[in-house]
């Protein structure tokens, strides 16, 4: 299933980044970037977090988190520098445990392997906790929030209107298809 | 936070020099009597101990309620020193989870359906011979009823066969029942047990300058698109009707003069400052447990045990509704959590509760017990929210994927509620021996469960149980006495009635002691029934205000 521009949207909206229709982002394309956008690194690694978090079924996921991070972070500079953080824990953690300077720099099996070996899956996210729970909170929840409360996310658990969606007050009342 | 935000520090929060009517507390009861007040022509001040939310700020409000890492009081930036409290009783009270403190006040927070209450409510006493009965009828309270709903806007239809009588229609049309409401429909016909719509408190079509649900699903304990009523609704139409807005300003005490009448609200400011508010009339809508909070702090030489409390009563009879409720899995799909308000209800059971039923296909028992009114309520947010549900995960990918798609699903649900017996012993004081921000003793609840209670619960849990039984469901949990839970509804604390000795406010809410003094809250009702109480706040609080108004 491909993650479309309209869920990248779909995600900033739910995100309080844009209205629901993407008017921002869609202004922010012709017009040319108001704010900062996010540094390449920080993309990159969050993208090479989102292919071992995604499930295998969807595709387009670089296009996809660097959309919703352009929005996400240009519109909340606090919540900007926590994910610029959490991102320098990841490098770190590639470092300890892999001896390679990026985590980008790692195949698939050791991203993974990396989030579980430092915890991030067990830990519970806190915004002001130790590295594996920053992590959790602002790289690892961020992207599963973008995924699953858009409507690609949501239709592959079998919800095409998940919380934090605003998909309408019609999908409630259909029936199984 | 926006620049929409009331700033800390710097606002202007010196009093109005001419103020007729003081209301202090900004949820539904003071927003309505505010806006109404000043509507008449009054000079209107209003004192709220919390700030104003940028309504900007409701997306990411959203986002850390669906978010683990930030519990539920977070969302409204409830908790700390200002709201300390203590839980004294034999059951512990969660109280910073069932209020905000703010602008709207609670019904930022809250579900947001709205019932009348039964003309049973008003006369517990006389029917069945327990507790009390209101000193006010149903039809007292009906112009009232039908005004609140067009303040408030609520969806509704006439299709509730047990509901009291009602002229008008309501403001807007019903939302549609949910798809698992029809799942419900064929297992209540097939036992003889009636479903109909809920009054909702949220646009089902533009409404008052506010747009329809789009469906966030979060409603409680934030609807983002404003399509939920929430009482800053009403403050804003204060505001245009010329009352003007105090926020961060915590009334320390109300100070009486010489001739027994309410002089001045003292308040403080975030600056550290206190200033005082004189006016004509004082109205009081602090909620049912800091309502009898402020007049408990108000004591002084002339009264020293508190304002407004010659009979002792103030802060006595605390009253919550319970929950009880049950679900589990059904082996088809159910499709919940698209939207989180419920569509169907059912009151067959409130002013009869022990009544048999027959059905097409089966019957539900009787029971000859002692019980009191049963509200029964189907879910459309039973079982977890996927997107929740992968924030707290421990697991990746497709092995998170397949936990999500077993995980969502099939999950079906009741939930009821039930209003205990007011007690007197159940109440509302002054913990000494703690304080808040500025150095006053904190609200102790002191709350327990009386025997009918739990007797309705477990009755409640049967025929929770025949509905789901007959649907096929595989009965996972239940909430009953053993594990119930308060859904959030204070009441009680400053009851009306007609004998000074026996309540605190009279049936024109105002204080029998105090003659400039009124109380608009839940903490007046005499008894709770079961049904979500706002609706009735609502209407107490624009008859409340009128009576304000003929005295002005
Ligand atoms: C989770 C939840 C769900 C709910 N769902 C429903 C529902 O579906 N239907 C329903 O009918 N009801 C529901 N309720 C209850 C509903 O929210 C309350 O009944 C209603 O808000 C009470 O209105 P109020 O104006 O009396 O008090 P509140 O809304 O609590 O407002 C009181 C205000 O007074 C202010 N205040 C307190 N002390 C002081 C002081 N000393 N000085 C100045 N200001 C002060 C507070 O800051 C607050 O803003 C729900 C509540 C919760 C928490
Ligand atoms: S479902 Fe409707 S009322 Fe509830 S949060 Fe969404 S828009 Fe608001």
């Amino acid at each position: 299933m491909e993650l479309t521009r309209r869920d990248a949207l779909a995600a900033l909206a739910g995100a309080g980044v844009v209205g629901a229709s993407g008017a921002a982002v869609l202004r922010r394309d012709a017009d040319g970037a108001t704010g900062e956008p996010p540094a390449a690194e920080t993309v990159e690694t969050a993208t090479a977090v989102a292919e071992v978090i995604y499930p295998a079924a969807v595709s387009n996921v670089p296009e996809f988190v660097e959309t919703y991070l352009s929005g996400r972070l240009e519109a909340r500079p606090e919540h900007r520098a926590g994910v610029e953080g959490a991102v320098a824990e990841l490098d770190r953690f590639a470092d300890a445990f892999y001896d390679v300077p990026r985590y980008v720099d790692l195949d698939a099996d050791r991203r993974l392997t990396v989030l579980h070996r430092a915890n991030v899956d067990e830990n519970d996210p806190d915004p002001d906790g130790g590295p594996a729970e920053r992590v959790r909170y602002y790289v690892v929840n961020d992207l599963l929030f973008a995924l699953y409360a858009s409507p690609t996310g949501g239709e592959l658990v079998g919800i095409e209107n998940p919380q934090g969606h605003p998909g309408g007050a019609d999908s409630y009342q259909r029936g199984p298809k | 936070m926006s620049g929409a935000e009331s700033d800390p520090s710097n606002a202007e929060r010196t009093p109005e020099p001419r103020a007729d009517v003081c209301v202090i507390g900004a949820g539904p009861a003071g927003a309505l009597a505010a806006y109404r007040l000043a509507s008449e022509g009054h000079d209107v001040v209003i004192l709220d101990a919390g700030p104003r939310f940028d309504p900007d700020s409701r997306i990411e409000r959203m986002e850390r309620a669906i978010r683990p890492a930030h519990p539920d009081p977070e969302v409204w930036d409830m908790g700390g020193e200002r709201d300390a409290y203590s839980s004294g009783g034999e059951r512990f009270y969660p109280l910073n989870s069932s209020r905000v403190k703010g602008i709207g006040g609670s019904t930022l927070h809250w579900q947001g359906m709205v019932m009348r209450n039964h003309e049973a409510d008003f006369e517990r006493r006389t029917r069945d011979g327990v507790a009390a009965d209101w000193p006010i009828g149903y039809d007292d309270l009906r112009p009232y009823y039908a005004d609140a709903e067009a303040e408030l806007g609520v969806a509704g239809a006439s299709d509730n066969p047990f509901a009291p009588p009602r002229n008008e229609p309501y403001p807007m049309p019903a939302f549609e029942p949910s798809y698992s409401d029809s799942l419900f429909a064929e297992a209540c016909e097939r036992l003889g047990v009636s479903m109909h719509s809920v009054p909702n408190a949220r646009n089902s079509e533009t409404y008052d300058g506010r747009g329809s649900c789009v469906g966030y699903g979060t409603c409680k304990p934030v609807c983002p698109s404003g399509a939920k009523y929430s009482a800053d609704v009403h403050v804003r139409k204060a505001e245009a009707e010329g009352a003007r807005v105090i926020d961060r300003a915590p009334v320390q005490a109300l100070e009486t003069d010489r001739s027994g009448r309410v002089a001045t609200a003292r308040y403080a400011t975030p600056g550290g400052s206190e200033y005082r508010q004189a006016a004509r009339e004082f109205v009081v809508a602090c909620g049912g447990v800091e309502t009898p909070r402020l007049l408990l702090l108000s004591e002084s030489a002339d009264h020293p045990d508190g304002l407004a409390n010659s009979s002792g009563l103030v802060g006595r009879y605390f009253t919550e509704h319970l929950f009880c409720g049950a679900g589990g899995l059904l082996d088809a799909e159910t499709r919940q959590n698209h939207v989180g308000f419920l569509t169907s209800e059912c009151h067959q059971f409130y002013d009869d509760p022990g009544q048999a039923t027959e059905g097409t296909g089966g019957s539900i028992p009787g029971s000859d017990a002692d019980l009191g009114p049963i509200k029964l309520e189907f879910l459309n947010y039973a079982g977890p929210s996927p997107v929740e549900l992968a924030m707290g995960a421990a697991e990746f990918g497709d092995d998170l994927l397949d936990s999500l798609q077993d995980a969502y699903g099939h999950n079906i649900a009741m939930g009821g509620l039930v209003g205990q017996l007011p007690r007197k012993e159940n109440r509302v004081t002054l913990d000494t021996s703690r304080t808040d921000d500025h150095g006053n003793p904190v609200p102790d609840i002191h709350w327990s469960l009386d025997d009918r209670t739990r007797r309705t619960i477990r009755r409640a849990n049967e025929i929770q149980h025949a509905i789901l039984d007959e649907l096929g469901v595989d009965v996972g949990w239940t909430v009953g006495p053993e594990n119930t839970g308060p859904a959030f509804h204070h009441m009680g604390t400053t009851r009306m009635g007609a004998d000074p000795a026996e309540s605190v406010v009279n049936p024109r809410l105002r204080t029998h002691d105090v003659s400039n003094l009124s109380i608009a809250s839940s903490s007046v009702f005499v008894t709770p029934g079961a049904l979500n109480p706002t609706l009735t706040i609502a209407a107490l609080s624009l008859k409340c205000a009128e009576h304000v108004d003929e005295r002005l």
